[in-house]
């Protein structure tokens, strides 16, 4: 036991968490913003993916890591744009659309890779980190938590602002409006469709930076089908958060220290099968589940394209 | 709870014609923007196109080997129809499949030494299925007491259903003669049986025999109807004087035993093991098929070949033309997609002739 709670191990275990919780974090709040606006964005994966791939080249022949974010962000709001032609401008079936977004993506990037790089998986040197001044010469929590890329700051920061964006704006209460009663919010003048497709871009966009920093930071390469079901993942996080950025951010860490877990123990010089510990944030959700299943919610016009004058 | 509404129930009223148009267009789109896409990328399109039929439909290997693909697809196609037509979203294929899978792999060779072989494969079959529902039956009652999304908890259920398999095969039913982890096989020779001399194994036509029997339970049963009504109109149906709770949940066990029956043929007529990491994750690749059939089983037999033989074609053809074999997955989504922008517009239309 006494070598779990050695310095590297617990090192390892936050770094690790920060790393794989991050994209997790992202996919969460970025679902979060489409349910909230009533649109079941089941193509996540596939704009992570997307945002993975994009970011990846773009870092690998322009040099540049911001860039790479830049593009796997935009790269994922473009998937997102698909999406928001078909279901929120058409009105066809989210769940349908999603499931064909997320397995064209995959398809897409791994054609793509193949016809760039073959079947090799150059690498980009490591991502700059920006250590926190004070707080990353904490011992163990300095090294774990404030010695990262400066994505993860503002990831976090992020958190903060949607709270704010949710509870104190306009724009909160239309996004709301828009998954609750959107006649009402068609009624109170505000555009419906426009509400839709602000929240769905902003799902794109936020997809592909978690997909980015993914390929970045966490991998430093991509690699076909390197998301591995982390978009499903950030659809579960935003459907248990209930509207709340900062439930996100919980089961982010939770599931992130899960991850991060098999990998420390390693480092400890303990050998745990890897599939037993990730079995763990699974089970947590589906306790949570039964526990709290009475209390669970969602926006009634979740799923339900909007069509002015229809009942 | 919010009702989420599966496409393509509407019975079609305008002649054969018609139907087969509606089917006809979204995969000649999906072939022609496919071919584009695979053009863009500097590769020709019908040297593909050609090669995957030649090897998948054309020779009789790949013909072969197209059949014996069939046998999963099938088994899983039938399992979500019941799901879809009852308006339960069964996202979990994987983990049911994987376990039931793993289960009947475990067992298999255990009870040969003990039981004939047609006694062996039909209990392990029936584990398979059983796997597969108990595998389902959280989602169901959670949804059923208390109207869980069960988009959720059977994606949930099946990420631990995957982790879980891996962890029976490196810690319980590893096979201690190998070196990569893996089930202990079962001789080839004791597989399900092979069919009049060739390599298709007899689990598919027990699959298209389910199929059957689960297209004909859904429209010409009572219960079928009931389901139906269930998936039609929740509310409909709790007025109707049904029971609800008890529909949704035998709805889920029905479709998750489906899927895990699918699971257990698959390892019993081709593999006879399971190793650690094996997913062919059939889950999601059978949701459009099913959707393209508009839930119908007899349909579905003719959309599972196609795609079979995209699949064998398209494995090979990784080598052949240079095309990898996840190109199947674009042209899968486009064909998704133009069927779901066919109906549309033909909705519309239909809509703007009553108005």
């Amino acid at each position: 036991m006494n070598a779990l709670l050695t310095e590297p191990f617990l090192v390892s275990l936050l770094y690790g968490a920060v790393t794989a919780g991050v994209p997790l974090l992202l996919a969460g709040l970025g679902e979060q913003m489409s349910e909230k606006a009533g649109v079941l964005n089941v193509g996540i994966e596939g704009m992570m993916l997307f945002g993975a791939y994009a970011g990846f080249v773009a870092a690998w022949y322009a040099g540049s890591f911001w860039l790479g974010f830049l593009a796997g962000a935009i790269g994922g709001a473009a998937v997102a744009f698909i999406v928001l032609l078909l279901c929120i401008r058409r009105g066809l079936n989210q769940i349908v659309v999603g499931i064909a977004v997320t397995m064209g993506f995959q398809g897409l990037t791994s054609l793509l890779h193949f016809v760039q790089f073959s079947r090799t998986y150059p690498r980009l040197a490591a991502a700059p980190v920006l250590a926190l001044p004070g707080l990353s010469r904490i011992p163990i929590l300095g090294k774990g938590l404030f010695d990262h890329s400066p994505l993860v700051y503002l990831s976090v920061l992020l958190v903060i602002a949607l709270t704010w964006v949710y509870r104190a704006t306009y724009l909160g209460l239309s996004l709301e409006a828009a998954g609750n009663k959107p006649s009402a919010l068609d009624a109170a003048g505000v555009d419906v469709i426009r509400t839709r497709s602000f929240a769905v871009l902003c799902t794109g966009f936020l997809a592909g930076l978690g997909g980015a920093y993914m390929a970045i930071v966490g991998a430093g390469l991509f690699v076909p089908f390197m998301t591995g079901g982390a978009g499903f993942i950030g659809i579960v996080l935003a459907m248990l958060a209930r509207g709340r950025p900062v439930w996100v951010l919980v089961g982010a860490a939770l599931f992130g220290v899960s991850l991060a877990m098999t990998t420390a123990l390693q480092v400890a010089g303990l050998n745990v099968p890897t599939d037993v510990v990730q079995m763990l944030p699974f089970a947590a959700v589906m306790v949570v589940l039964v526990l709290f299943a009475r209390h669970s919610m969602l926006p009634p016009a979740l799923g339900l394209p909007y069509v002015r004058g229809e009942r | 709870m919010t009702q989420l509404r599966v496409a393509g129930r509407t019975r079609i009223a305008d002649g054969p014609a018609a139907a087969v148009l509606r089917v006809l267009i979204p995969v000649v789109l999906a072939l022609v923007v496919g071919g584009m896409v695979l053009w863009a990328l500097g590769k020709n399109p019908l040297d593909y196109y050609g090669y995957v039929i030649e090897r998948g439909l054309m020779r009789r290997s790949g013909l072969q080997e197209t059949f014996t693909r069939m046998a999963p697809l099938l088994l899983i196609a039938a399992g979500l129809i019941v799901a879809f037509r009852a308006g339960i979203w069964n996202l979990g294929g994987d983990g049911q499949f994987l376990l039931a899978a793993v289960i009947s792999a475990a067992l298999a060779p255990v009870l040969i030494g003990v039981l004939p072989r047609a006694a062996t494969l039909v209990l392990c079959m029936a584990a398979g299925a059983l796997v597969g529902a108990l595998w389902s039956l959280l989602p169901a009652m959670l949804k059923a007491r208390y109207g869980v999304n069960e988009i959720v908890t059977t994606l949930m259920m099946s990420f631990l259903g995957v982790s879980l398999s891996n962890v029976l095969i490196k810690l319980a039913f590893f096979d201690p003669d190998t070196t990569v982890p893996q089930t202990r096989s079962l001789p080839v020779d004791e597989r399900l049986p092979r069919l009049f001399g060739t390599t298709v194994h007899g689990g598919v036509l027990i699959a298209v025999v389910v199929l059957v029997l689960v297209h004909l339970l859904m429209t010409r049963t009572a219960f079928g109807l009931k389901l139906q009504v269930l998936g039609a109109n929740r509310a409909a149906a709790i007025h109707a004087g049904e029971r609800v709770g008890r529909l949704t949940v035998l709805a889920f066990v029905l479709s998750a035993g489906l899927i895990g029956l699918a699971g257990a043929v698959e390892v019993l007529g081709v593999w006879g093991t399971v190793r650690a990491d094996w997913n062919p994750a059939y889950g999601l690749l059978v949701v459009p098929l099913v959707f393209l059939a508009r839930l119908n089983g007899y349909a579905v037999i003719g959309f599972t070949l196609f795609f079979s033989a995209l699949m064998v074609g398209g494995e090979s053809a990784a080598h052949r033309v240079g095309v990898p074999q996840n190109y199947v997955l674009v042209l899968v989504s486009l064909l998704l997609i133009f069927l779901a922008l066919v109906e549309y517009l033909d909705q519309s239309r239909r809509k703007r002739q009553a108005a």
